[in-house]
């Protein structure tokens, strides 16, 4: 774990925004040098405070119109093989994360779809076909919002 | 709208946010200018809203995930607007989607440990107005979290 000040928290909500903004930006953003920003960019992302960075982009606008979340629970004999069913669930090109969670279902999958009948295709052909799977419950998604967290 | 040479950048670009420009044009098979008026043209259309860094909660010192599924109170017909207004101000909530389903909301909660997140579940969740049934789901790991889209 590592300690943050308040301009360390600045830095974390901004590039958490845009995680493309140069540490000449940042800086003239915060009232700090080049390099100062420099020098707490690289120890923010030695210590890991990001894990990655990923596209925000339009999926509607890209044909995605569907956005389906399911929470799959594994057959009783199907825990046995726990490891074939999230690499094959990991492989499925449509399903965008795979959560292990605990209570009433065991995965959480976010799965994306051009439309409801595309999305039955993925449903029937793909994920009721992965080893072990019990039962599925669905909800679609029809907003997300992500908040800044607690960050200052 | 998009022709292959748009999607091909999307897949690649997906693929390695954080990749320098030539080495993503070099990838597409692009000169670093045509990869760069394509990406402000996606941008400037809207289907590129931005790169955004992904942080890891639990370097923060937040062991604890927990998704609140909740039940709102349907017959009162602002609940979803005052429900969703006041989560907003609870700082550890870091995602709030609605749904069609069994489930109206779900909040993604972060908390330091587990008896910070008792501490914010007596005080200020349970506070959350127009619920009439909320469980909490123990998130253990994320082992697929990219979200590519296929495109």
């Amino acid at each position: 774990m590592i300690e943050l000040d308040e301009t360390d928290r600045a830095i974390v909500r901004a590039l958490a925004a845009d995680a493309t903004l140069s540490a000449g930006a940042l800086g003239r953003e915060l009232g700090l040098s080049q390099p100062a920003a420099w020098r707490r960019i690289k120890r923010l992302r030695e210590a890991g405070v990001f894990r990655g960075a990923r596209l925000d982009l339009d999926g509607a606008a890209l044909g995605f119109g569907v956005t389906v979340f399911l929470g799959v629970k594994l057959a009783a004999k199907g825990r046995a093989s726990l490891g074939d069913f999230e690499r094959a669930v990991q492989a499925i090109p449509e399903v965008q994360t795979v959560e292990h969670i605990l209570g009433m279902y065991d995965y959480r999958l976010r799965v994306v779809a051009r439309d409801v009948p595309d999305f039955e295709r993925v449903l029937r052909r793909r994920i009721m076909a992965l080893p072990g799977v019990g039962s599925v419950d669905a909800n679609v998604l029809l907003s997300e919002e992500r908040r800044p967290g607690p960050l200052g | 709208m998009l022709d292959d040479a748009d999607r091909r950048i999307l897949r690649q670009y997906q693929a390695t946010p954080e990749a320098p420009m030539s080495d993503l044009a070099e990838r597409c098979g692009l000169t670093a200018t045509t990869l760069s008026r394509r990406l402000d043209r996606l941008r400037a259309s809207g289907v590129l809203r931005g790169v955004r860094g992904v942080i890891d909660w639990q370097v923060l010192g937040y062991a604890v995930e927990v998704s609140l599924r909740v039940t709102l109170d349907k017959s009162v017909p602002r609940a979803f607007d005052e429900f969703l207004a006041r989560a907003r101000e609870v700082p550890e909530v870091i995602e709030i989607q609605t749904f069609l389903g069994q489930v109206d909301v779900r909040l993604s909660v972060i908390a330091r440990d587990l008896a910070h997140y008792q501490e914010l579940y007596r005080e200020k969740l349970l506070a959350l107005p127009h619920m009439t049934d909320l469980e909490a789901l123990m998130h253990i790991a994320r082992l697929k979290g990219d979200e590519t889209l296929p495109v």
